[in-house]
């Protein structure tokens, strides 16, 4: 399915909107995820069989606070918009409102994922 | 644009892991909720906070809640309720993401043998990924 032709970056001309920007940030988290929640594993699987140092220091990473506050984002968010990616592929003829479906999508993911943040400095300032 | 074949009607590959996707989506997300229902069940109520009860939901490992206060952390694994949850959390999670880096990569690679050879590569990924998890879980 590759082009023989290279788009190179007049890609992010592409005035996508919402539905664009959505479909960006799923592919990236998807991505990230797989990334970091692997390393995350690797790095646990020869902390506890091999007391590695490597393995160790990389946890310690993963245990701070902004590491936290953007695998929260990554998970939640693509959580969520593959939620929504499932209802319209099961109700196609929802898909004539998908802006809207993506503006609604926002509505709850901004305030689910504040109060998720929140609680975190909140706990990180109290007893950090 | 290189031509390609078009798609098969009826069920293929791509196809079943279209739906897959999905489901294993949603499953992962059931999952998750179950999990934290059952530590409520247990008692997270009142024996944990709420950063030791997210740390279980994502996902039940006993090693997320270490340096919590919850009386008796042996149980994180030894019952077969958890084991089950956390293989099949494992299991989905795998095949999910590895079915995304799959489709992203294909969006780069032409219908050529390389696709087999990625195809090919990620499968095993996928299968050492199930092994090592496996593994880890009931060997602990």
């Amino acid at each position: 399915m590759a082009l023989k032709r290279s788009v190179g970056l007049k890609g992010l001309r592409y005035r996508g909107g919402g539905p664009m920007l959505a479909w960006s940030l799923h592919r990236l988290s998807g991505l990230l995820m797989v990334i970091l929640v692997g390393t995350h594993v690797l790095a646990s699987f020869f902390m506890q069989q091999t007391a590695s140092d490597l393995g160790t220091s990389l946890n310690i990473i993963y245990e701070s606070l902004y590491f936290q506050v953007l695998i929260y984002f990554v998970i939640m968010f693509h959580g969520l918009n593959g939620l929504r990616i499932l209802i319209l592929d099961t109700w196609p003829q929802l898909l004539e409102y998908q802006r809207e479906v993506i503006w609604l999508q926002w509505l709850v993911f901004i305030p689910v994922y504040g109060l998720t943040v929140f609680i975190m400095i909140q706990y990180a300032a109290s007893s950090g | 644009m290189s031509s390609r074949t078009a798609p098969q009607l009826g069920f293929s590959f791509e196809y079943l892991m279209w739906i897959f996707t999905r489901i294993s989506g949603l499953a992962l997300i059931l999952l998750m909720s179950f999990g934290m229902a059952a530590a409520f069940w247990m008692g997270a109520r009142t024996q944990t906070d709420v950063g030791t009860l997210m740390r279980w939901t994502f996902l039940p490992n006993p090693n997320h809640v270490v340096n919590s206060d919850i009386p008796d952390i042996t149980l994180g694994w030894a019952t077969a309720y958890w084991q089950i949850m956390q293989i099949l959390i494992v299991f989905f999670a795998a095949a999910h993401g590895i079915n995304g880096v799959r489709v992203v990569i294909e969006d780069y690679v032409g219908q050529t043998w390389w696709r087999a050879f990625w195809r090919g590569l990620l499968f095993l990924i996928w299968l050492f990924i199930l092994i090592v998890a496996v593994y880890v879980i009931l060997a602990s």
